[in-house]
């Protein structure tokens, strides 16, 4: 693939935008053949790859006020791709791509030690504590690009990796070794109602993301638009998720910052 | 060998030694691995040719585009249809669960005759001939004996082909009990009514207005048409658009609002009033419309002015005069402003004084029937079917007074006031319905006051629901006669709500039918057919796909092709022919209602000291509240501060709780006049304090394990408190009392 540039796929999510209405986590469970139960309440054994959170600013009535953030596998590149998933995982089940920039998650190899769901600071991993079962018929609806997973092995978000594969086999069939942008997009972009996710390539100038994050490849990709940024950049993860705030309060809390500190990014 | 204490040692750690430097163990713990992941219970998903169909999502008023993929004939996915008119692309949580709703475990799988008593849930499949002669017998038998009126049907929406053919049905048969479920557009259509003479639907240009004041209306949670309001909600912060959220809790809306101005629940109608006080004093109102196209105006001023001043109205809603004056000026002064009201996802009636007073505030602004208004969007008129010859019985039948008082002299302009038929049942002897029939609605899940409907309920002999799924109408019923679900049948979508141009959105078939079902429309015709003439002849098709080639004549194939009509270029009527009111003006103070201004608020039941709090329902547009029940996916995503396992959390403000001596998660029991509910407490300082917050949409009964028992219904605590004016069901919550077990 020599003459293919390294890509580096990322999202950004506008939280100004995003309305907290969980379109993008339902978009997801039905792109990837996410299982359910009948109590889905016990959040820790729920399988969501796509979550969306709510922060607050801990301010009183009526002061207060509230920020939905939609959290999925940040794809960290850490350094040289040493995200912290990967480099616990004795399995070799996940894997950062340096051609996509996406960390992989190989069911079949994960023996289901965990590693990386305590290595993960995003809690973007779960496990599959349980077989899947669908009621009577539902199998119907499965999509066959995205292998149901068995009990025993941990699972996250791919950043809809199979419509990458897709994309590129039709790029391919077309004679053509790049995709266009829309041609790769994850189906929670797809879905969102508020238009409030951009997914693309951060190594691409033309692309949306890049022009509105802006990254800058000296800080690891830390975004130079002063609304945009990463959660826990402190972590040196590196992620590949982006959002952008116009409240302060979010983007303090974005990462973590305790009262008495700074923003430490100058705005 | 003698075996002594050393070599049986070095035995046993030699082996163990020897067995973990072997590839043994880790050979064995990986085909244990591999053995668990290949247990044949795990599906592999078929594979197959991909294709897309297009079609209509019917889950909601909202008539957007979906757009379904399909692997062999195995629908696979649904997703925005890119360039409708409606959602462009965009697709909202529930739509996206379709599938879930289609091969799902709640579908009723054929014709089911109930065996046991009502509600035990046993059933007798039974052939469709069969159930509808038995159906037909009935009818005949109503008809023979000149108690047609007293057949009703529940429709959850009217306009289409479906529910047109049903209230046809009825004419011919001679009922005039066609009752469509309530919703905020009751009060909407009433209030062009009176205001403006128009027989319409409302429209908002919401898109061009530069500045929104809404009452309560979840923007965000599933107002109007869903994912057409968060698209443009997005433009809006794209464009610096201000919008004010009025209501007591800070909901998603009031969350992405610019201002979030928390109110006492039910005084919204006072503040449009105050503001209105504000922008007449200041006269800041625009004098070309006021002075040439309403009338009226002098005397409501004089009123208003006089009534409702800052200082009054802040009494009343507990928002700061100065607040009130401030907006006020900002609402005035901006260039395309817009008030909108309707409360949460508008699945209730409301006020109809609170309704005109917000529109009062748009006549004001002169922003009617303009561009970024509010704009009278007349009905769609694709339906010209032959009148209906009616006989004597059926002319008889129709001349009967409507059972929920609909059009008499006392409520001469609602259409439809369902909150009225238990009562009306319930206190006549024998029943007033005979025979009811429910299409697309859940009335015995979404109608408030439960006591009173259980009685009602028990007292209709025969109840034929024609729902697809195992809902709790369905579940007591005496007979089910299950329609093909959206995605298996065609329907024309007559509106898209709160949409401004006129449009007509199609549902075709993207997969056959997954069970022994029957479409609704040819249930009626095979019905009308058993009860032969006269009946028979006011349905001149074969089939309902014959009656609907026939109804769209020749643009049936383009309507077919592309999947809805839209008439892009539509003007609302310019304004000298827009108000069709006997004086042609806007009427600030239509004659037949003189009293809704004074009747702006209305009081919710119960009274204080018994019941110290107020019960406030919220939306949430992860809690799909009419007559679809949530399904897996969307049930999942709900916090585990709005249901823990099966417990509902109420939420309340932490000054509240500490004075009731209950801490966060804790058990309590809320009581209303209406009923009670063991409930758990979640703090929340986004609400008012003396209130407390219940999620809508939760505490089914019926469909499956993922959602029948979890949590409460908000219809069980509350019942109807009938606008004086309108006869509408207003209620907007109801007082109640919290206490900790």
């Amino acid at each position: 693939m020599k003459n293919e540039q390294a890509k580096k796929y990322g999202m950004v999510i506008d939280l100004d935008k995003c309305t907290g209405c969980g379109a993008c986590m339902v978009a997801c469970m039905a792109e990837n053949n996410v299982p359910f139960k009948k109590d889905e309440t016990n959040k820790l054994d729920s399988i969501t790859w796509m979550r969306v959170f709510q922060l607050t600013n801990g301010k009183s009535f009526p002061e207060t006020d509230v920020c939905y953030i939609p959290r999925p596998c940040m794809h960290c590149e850490g350094e040289h791709g040493h995200s912290p998933c990967v480099s616990v995982c004795p399995a070799t089940a996940t894997d950062y791509s340096q051609q996509t920039g996406i960390v992989s998650q190989i069911y079949t190899r994960c023996f289901g030690c965990r590693y990386c769901m305590a290595a993960c600071p995003y809690h973007a991993r779960y496990f599959n504590w349980w077989d899947p079962v669908w009621p009577n018929g539902m199998e119907k609806y499965l999509n066959p690009n995205v292998s149901p997973r068995m009990r025993g092995v941990v699972e996250k978000c791919s950043f809809c990796f199979h419509r990458y594969q897709r994309a590129m086999e039709k790029a391919f069939l077309e004679g053509r070794r790049e995709l266009e942008e829309e041609e790769y997009q994850t189906a929670c972009t797809q879905a969102c109602p508020a238009g409030a996710i951009v997914f693309g390539d951060l190594n691409n100038e033309k692309h949306k993301i890049h022009q509105i994050v802006n990254p800058d490849p000296a800080h690891r990709g830390r975004p130079k638009n002063p609304k945009a940024f990463r959660l826990l950049e402190r972590l040196g993860t590196n992620p590949k998720v982006y959002y952008l705030s116009s409240r302060e309060w979010v983007r303090r809390a974005g990462d973590n910052y305790l009262p008495h500190e700074g923003s430490g990014k100058g705005h | 060998m003698k075996m002594d204490r050393r070599s049986f040692l070095s035995f046993v750690i030699g082996g163990a030694a020897g067995t973990t430097l072997s590839p043994l163990p880790w050979k064995l713990t990986d085909d244990l691995a591999i053995w668990s992941q290949n247990w044949p219970w795990t599906p592999v998903p078929e594979k197959g040719e991909v294709s897309y169909a297009n079609t209509t999502c019917m889950l909601c008023p909202g008539g957007c585009g979906i757009t379904v993929r399909k692997v062999g004939d195995r629908a696979v996915k649904i997703e925005g249809t890119k360039g409708h008119p409606v959602n462009n692309g965009g697709i909202c949580i529930l739509g996206l669960s379709g599938l879930q709703l289609l091969y799902g475990p709640t579908r009723v799988p054929s014709p089911l005759r109930r065996t046991g008593e009502r509600g035990e849930n046993r059933w007798q499949k039974v052939s469709w001939d069969e159930a509808l002669a038995w159906v037909a017998e009935k009818l005949a038998d109503l008809r023979g004996k000149r108690l047609s009126h007293t057949v009703a049907c529940i429709s959850g929406t009217d306009g289409g082909t479906v529910p047109r053919l049903m209230e046809r049905f009825l004419t011919a048969f001679g009922s005039p009990n066609f009752i469509r479920t309530p919703s905020m557009r009751d009060s909407y259509e009433m209030t062009l009514h009176l205001m403006q003479g128009a027989q319409a639907s409302i429209g908002f240009d919401i898109e061009n207005a530069d500045f929104i004041v809404s009452f309560g209306s979840g923007i965000l949670e599933g107002w109007g048409s869903p994912v057409r309001m968060f698209r443009a909600n997005s433009v809006w912060k794209e464009n610096g658009v201000k919008v004010v959220q009025i209501e007591p809790r800070l909901s998603n809306t009031a969350a992405k609002s610019d201002k979030w101005l928390p109110i006492h629940p039910g005084t919204e109608g006072a503040l449009a009033l105050g503001l209105a006080h504000v922008i007449l004093k200041e006269s800041l109102y625009r004098k070309d419309f006021v002075g040439t196209h309403t009338s009226g105006f002098d005397r409501w001023s004089k009123e208003v002015v006089e009534e409702w001043t800052p200082e009054q109205v802040e009494t009343v809603t507990g928002i700061d005069k100065s607040t009130i004056v401030d907006l006020a000026k900002s609402f005035a002064n901006a260039k395309k402003p817009l008030a909108i009201c309707g409360r949460g996802k508008g699945n209730t009636a409301g006020g109809i004084g609170e309704f005109m007073a917000v529109h009062s505030l748009n006549a004001l602004m002169g922003n009617i029937n303009r561009k970024g208004g509010v704009w009278a969007v007349p009905g769609s008129d694709h339906i010209h079917w032959p009148e209906v010859e009616m006989d004597a019985v059926a002319s008889a039948g129709m001349q009967q007074t409507r059972i929920d008082g609909a059009g008499t002299d006392k409520f001469m302009h609602a259409r439809h006031l369902l909150h009225r038929v238990p009562e009306m049942i319930s206190a006549g002897d024998p029943s007033l319905v005979q025979a009811l029939f429910v299409l697309d609605a859940n009335p015995y899940y979404t109608l408030s006051d439960k006591a009173l409907l259980k009685k009602a309920w028990a007292k209709i002999p025969f109840i034929l629901s024609f729902s697809s799924f195992m809902d709790e109408t369905a579940q007591n019923a005496d007979l089910i006669l299950p329609n093909h679900m959206y995605l298996e049948r065609y329907e024309d979508v007559p509106y898209a709500e709160g949409f401004n141009k006129p449009f007509i959105g199609l549902a075709k078939p993207v997969v056959s039918p997954q069970f022994d079902t029957l479409h609704t429309g040819d249930a009626i015709l095979r019905l009308a057919k058993a009860l032969g003439d006269p009946v028979e002849k006011a349905f001149p098709w074969e089939d309902y796909e014959g009656c609907l080639d026939d109804t769209f004549g020749d643009q049936w194939e383009e309507l077919q092709e592309i999947g809805y009509r839209v008439e892009s270029d539509f003007e609302p009527g310019s304004r000298n022919t827009a108000f069709e009111t006997a004086s042609r003006k806007f009427e600030f103070i239509p004659e037949e209602s003189k009293d809704a201004a004074k009747n702006v608020m209305v009081k919710a039941e119960g009274e204080e000291p018994a019941y110290p709090l107020v019960l406030i329902p919220y939306d949430s547009p992860r809690l799909a509240s009419g007559f679809i029940g949530d399904p897996p996916f969307m049930i999942k995503t709900v916090p585990d501060t709005v249901l823990k396992e099966n417990d509902l959390l109420v939420e309340v403000h932490p000054k509240t709780a500490q004075s009731l001596g209950i801490s966060e998660g804790k058990p309590a029991v809320l009581k209303t006049p209406k009923g009670e509910a063991r409930v758990r407490v979640h703090l929340f300082e986004g609400i008012m304090p003396g209130l407390v917050a219940m999620p809508t949409g939760l505490g089914h009964q019926a469909y499956d394990g993922y959602l029948a028992g979890k949590g409460i219904n908000f219809n069980d605590l509350i019942g109807p408190v009938e606008d004086e004016v309108s006869g509408l069901d207003a209620a907007w919550g109801i007082r109640a009392k919290l206490s900790r077990v």
